[in-house]
């Protein structure tokens, strides 16, 4: 196996799916069927090969393996350097594991208007950005991927998203959903990753590289401190910050994810959103960390606004979709307090609140858009009796719905949990009193978050269904979603139960991440 | 002694003309000038190729006032590429129009022939007769259809602009002559050592400045673009937005660079102005076009401020970042001229298709014509600076040739600038993408005639060699790395 693990078994898993959809590219739009196996056969060969970097990986050492280094760009010094450490390889396995999944949803759940082929091409384009992004070990190469899930996003809102029409006040006009939220989350994340650019170039102005391993030994012998260090940092922080994305760069998102058609939203939510997180975990910290330090305490404010914000706002909605949207601004709020603590604990549950919040709002999405498939309707208020009428869908429903909101034994709860754990203890140097007033403002919000969670089962779920559903036939959860669905289900209980499949991967990792950026 | 090697260029396209000239009035079918035509752009590539590969030395002729070296070769290669483009794209649409064909054709190659002489020139005297013959021709091809009213206000506000500006360089030239007594770019640099707070000296590098700022439509000397382009024929268009744009930019280079080596503290901030504003302008006004080609017009203003950037903080670099700062600008050129040719390409086949260059027309294309719409957002999102296609590569070098001084308040200030433009640019060419691919067909287009339109396959294979190198550089951005280091030495050695 020794090529595998010299680098082709990263590149296997990132451009499988570019190989795929040049390959679904050629085949008839005719031909529905062959698309739809060709497209699943690659995304599944490329979990297979996520799946054999997680057997290969050495769990026992800090550091990143299965790399290669190769000259790409010598002009400019920049190499196609990846590799994995035990940060990166839950996120890879991840969103190697939702694509697949994705496809099989797709499978007959296909929105106006239709296209499978063109949509199948964008998911696989997708899968090659998202992977790509968490195995990259250079900043040109980490930059290029990080831009490359924004087209087919955009394409995937614009194209088969929600066509109802909403008027906008700023400009006075009506328009479709889906084209207002298409272009707002292209600008936003492009605002955003020009900044970055801007801040992956001064670094390598300063540090004569763009490889991620040199510049964070460089960062730690202190090449980056002072003025240059705060607007370097400021400059990849409004990137990251709006791709979490991080009040109040959060705008786009509520739009964005209610839009999007299911699968889009899923996608969206289960990884695009953790480009953002990871992105400070795996350049900012390391590379700047004096400047994280500085400043931990106004991103762990930010983190508490978005967590009360999101919950605030996610009872204000009528909507189901935007009400899930509007919790993943508060779960992301969990995951950047987390970072912000810069310890051991901290940064821990922010990849594990990573991993769980794409399971589980990524199966929220999945019950929200099969649930519209059947209603053809997302208001809450129309909605209820839903356990009566499907009562499994209903069930998965409710059991999705309490992992969200952190019940102990399932798979939100560590993040969570952990998040506040870390921020009454964070980082030797950073103030006490801001991260114990966050986290106590952090456990009201979690008692918040129980509580739009419930009420939106109660409108839901509970009940008897609406006057207007009576009479008519609803099928309950296909043979289609059990596929897509169950590997998500067990995943929630498996997290929950046993958070080792999460943290035995982390835990040497965030150690030597901490140790040597922070001596904590 | 004449080196025949290092002119082959010239004189092979000059022998061209004389056969495309000659063909026309012979009674042998028109496609025959045509051929003729792309046979000359190919051959005289030829001897571009041997000079690079087989021979590492820069040749210096006419008493230094002309010569060939890798940055010379780098551009030429550029001109005859784009003008090949060009005649592919000029085939299909002058036949259509049953206009003078071969004279079309003898005039494009004319002013590819000037844009090829000034890569090499590096005298006051070369350098304008070059421009004037890259231009000259430019002003008669705008008025191409003289049936068509805004072809003629075309030609004619492209005519007064290029006299005014070809007046205003040669004010500023026999300035330069006047202080310095020298025409050759060597002789004014060792002679205007220490002049940069002469007042003479200073008004003569601005008229320099505001005589190429015309070429090359920075802003404020933009107005005329938007009209020229929209009005001439398209083909035109893309020829004038990229080759004599390109030559624009060659002779600001050339001079800047070689003749005003010493004075970039007079040149770097007037740049920087000009490249602030050409953007930010460029941008905001093309946000408001409906007409696909008048928004390239106006796209192309504010990328022309996207390659002014890496000079502008040139009163500040060293050595090593003026090179970078050149090869940013030689990158920057060659990836814009494979993709601005493309989009005007794929607007061209589009218009053949919908027969309308009015963004609203072009509504639903994805669903009756999904491969010209793919075609189409591979050039808009290259344009725009979206990753894998080329244009990232672009604006990264810029980005990165403008930071190199990193810790310099206006180089940052103007990355800024630029990167916020980057942004705004990006919603302008979404709105041409949004059109297509999800806006539904209008009525006034019926799906199943464009359908059935064939496409002239000299427009495809135009669309073809411009998609492939977009995507092929956008990937492997290596490619060019030839041409950024021969355009490094010339900044170097001078």
């Amino acid at each position: 196996m020794g090529w595998f693990d010299s680098g082709w078994g990263l590149s296997l898993t990132v451009f499988l799916p570019l190989v795929g959809a040049a390959v679904v590219m050629l085949i008839p739009r005719a031909q529905e069927q062959l698309v739809k196996q060709a497209a699943l056969a690659f995304a599944l060969a490329s979990f297979a090969a996520s799946v054999l970097v997680g057997f290969r990986f050495d769990y026992g050492v800090s550091g990143f393996q299965l790399d290669t280094n190769l000259s790409w760009i010598s002009a400019i010094n920049s190499n196609f350097h990846v590799g994995v450490d035990g940060i990166s390889l839950p996120m890879l396995i991840l969103s190697t594991l939702i694509t697949v999944l994705a496809i099989i949803y797709s499978w007959n759940h296909w929105p106006e208007p239709h296209n499978p082929k063109a949509f199948l091409v964008l998911i696989l384009l997708l899968a090659t950005g998202m992977a790509g992004t968490f195995v990259a070990l250079d900043l040109v190469l980490f930059f290029i991927f990080f831009e490359l899930v924004l087209l087919p996003m955009y394409f995937m809102i614009g194209i088969w998203g929600d066509r109802t029409r909403i008027k906008l006040a700023v400009f006075n006009r009506e328009v479709e959903t889906r084209l207002y939220a298409a272009i707002k989350f292209f600008l936003f994340t492009l605002f955003g990753s020009a900044f970055m650019l801007l801040g992956f170039i001064a670094l390598n102005a300063r540090g004569g590289s763009f490889d991620i391993v040199e510049l964070s030994e460089m960062g730690r012998a202190g090449v980056f401190a002072g003025s240059f260090g705060f607007w370097v940092f400021a400059a990849l922080f409004i990137g990251f910050a709006v791709k979490v994305p991080m009040w109040p760069f959060h705008t786009w998102l509520p739009d964005a994810h209610t839009a999007a058609p299911t699968v889009g939203s899923v996608l969206l939510a289960a990884i695009l959103l953790k480009l953002g997180s990871y992105g400070f975990i795996r350049i900012s910290l390391p590379i700047l960390p004096e400047e994280a330090q500085n400043w931990a305490p106004a991103i762990a404010i930010l983190a508490v606004i978005a967590i009360i914000y999101g919950s605030l706002a996610c009872l204000a909605q009528t909507d189901m979709k935007r009400l899930i949207a509007f919790s993943s601004v508060g779960h992301m709020g969990f995951v950047m307090l987390g970072i912000a603590t810069l310890t051991e604990v901290g940064i821990n549950a922010a990849v594990i609140g990573m991993v769980a919040h794409g399971v589980i709002t990524g199966m929220l999405f999945f019950l929200a858009g099969s649930m519209q498939h059947r209603y053809h309707t997302r208001e809450m208020a129309r909605l209820g009796g839903n356990l009566k009428l499907m009562p499994i869908l209903g069930g998965m429903l409710g059991f999705t719905a309490m992992a969200s909101l952190g019940l102990p034994g399932l798979a939100g709860f560590w993040g969570e949990f952990m998040a506040l754990f870390g921020s009454f203890n964070p980082l030797d140097g950073l103030s006490l009193g801001v991260f114990r007033t966050a986290m106590v403002i952090g456990a009201i919000g979690t008692i918040l978050t129980a509580g739009y969670m419930l009420w939106m089962l109660q409108k839901v779920n509970l009940g008897e269904p609406n006057a207007e559903w009576s009479g008519k036939e609803f099928h309950d959860v296909d043979r289609y979603e059990w596929f897509a669905w169950a590997p998500l289900l067990v995943g929630i209980v498996a997290i929950g139960v046993f958070p080792k499949i999460v943290f035995g991967a982390t835990d040497g990792t965030v150690e030597a991440l901490v140790r040597t950026a922070f001596g904590g | 002694m004449i080196d025949y090697h290092a002119l082959a260029p010239e004189l092979i396209l000059g022998g061209t003309l004389v056969v495309v000239l000659v063909l026309d009035v012979l009674p042998v079918p028109k496609w025959y000038t045509a051929v003729a035509g792309l046979t000359g752009l190919v051959a005289a590539a030829v001897p571009l190729l041997s000079l690079a590969l087989l021979e590492s030395d820069d040749r210096f002729m006419f008493g230094d006032s002309y010569v060939v070296d890798d940055f010379a070769l780098v551009l030429k290669g550029l001109f005859i590429v784009t003008g090949f483009i060009a005649l592919l794209l000029s085939v299909s649409y002058v036949e259509s129009d049953r206009y003078y064909q071969g004279e079309f054709y003898f005039l494009l190659l004319s002013s590819v022939l000037g844009a090829v002489v000034m890569a090499s020139a590096r005298d006051l005297i070369t350098i304008f007769i070059g421009l004037e013959l890259v231009s000259a021709p430019g002003f008669l091809l705008a008025g191409w259809r003289k049936g068509d009213a805004r072809s003629n206000e075309a030609a004619l506000k492209y005519f007064v602009i290029g006299v005014l500006s070809a007046a205003i360089l040669a004010f500023g030239m026999s300035l330069v002559y006047g202080v310095t007594g020298e025409v050759t770019f060597s002789g004014i640099a060792a002679a205007s050592v220490g002049l940069s707070d002469e007042p003479v000296m200073i008004l003569a590098v601005l008229f320099v400045l505001g005589g190429f700022g015309f070429k090359v439509a920075a802003v404020p000397f933009h107005f005329w673009a938007p009209d020229t382009y929209e009005g001439a024929p398209t083909p035109v268009a893309a020829y004038l937005s990229v080759g004599s744009k390109a030559a624009g930019f060659v002779g600001l280079l050339t001079m800047c660079y070689l003749a005003f080596s010493g004075l970039r503290d007079i040149w770097g901030p007037a740049i920087w102005i000009l490249a602030a504003l050409s953007m930010t302008i460029g941008n905001l006004i093309a946000l408001r076009q409906t007409n696909v080609i008048r928004l390239l017009g106006y796209s192309s203003i504010a990328h022309g401020g996207f390659i002014l950037v890496p000079f502008a903080m040139a009163a500040s670099f060293d050595a090593i970042e003026l090179g970078d700062a050149f090869s940013a600008t030689v990158t920057y050129l060659l990836i814009y001229a494979f993709m601005n040719m493309g989009a005007f390409a794929v607007a061209m086949a589009i218009a053949r298709k919908v027969g309308s260059v009015e963004m609203d027309q072009w509504s639903g294309l994805f669903t009756y014509a999904p491969g010209l719409a793919t075609l189409q957002a591979v050039f808009f999102f290259s344009l725009a600076g979206i990753p894998p296609f080329a244009g990232w590569f672009a604006k990264f070098v810029m980005f990165r040739a403008v930071l190199g001084d990193s810790g310099n308040t206006w180089g940052v200030v103007l990355a800024v600038i630029a990167a916020i433009n980057a942004v705004v640019a990006f919603f302008y060419y979404a709105k041409i993408i949004k059109a297509s691919w999800m806006d539904p067909v209008p009525e006034s287009v019926a799906t199943q005639d464009a359908k059935r339109i064939e496409l002239a396959p000299t427009l495809g294979l135009a669309m073809g060699i411009t998609a492939i190198a977009v995507v092929a550089v956008g990937i492997l951005p290596q490619l060019l790395a030839f041409f950024g280091d021969a355009a490094r030495a010339i900044a170097l050695g001078g």
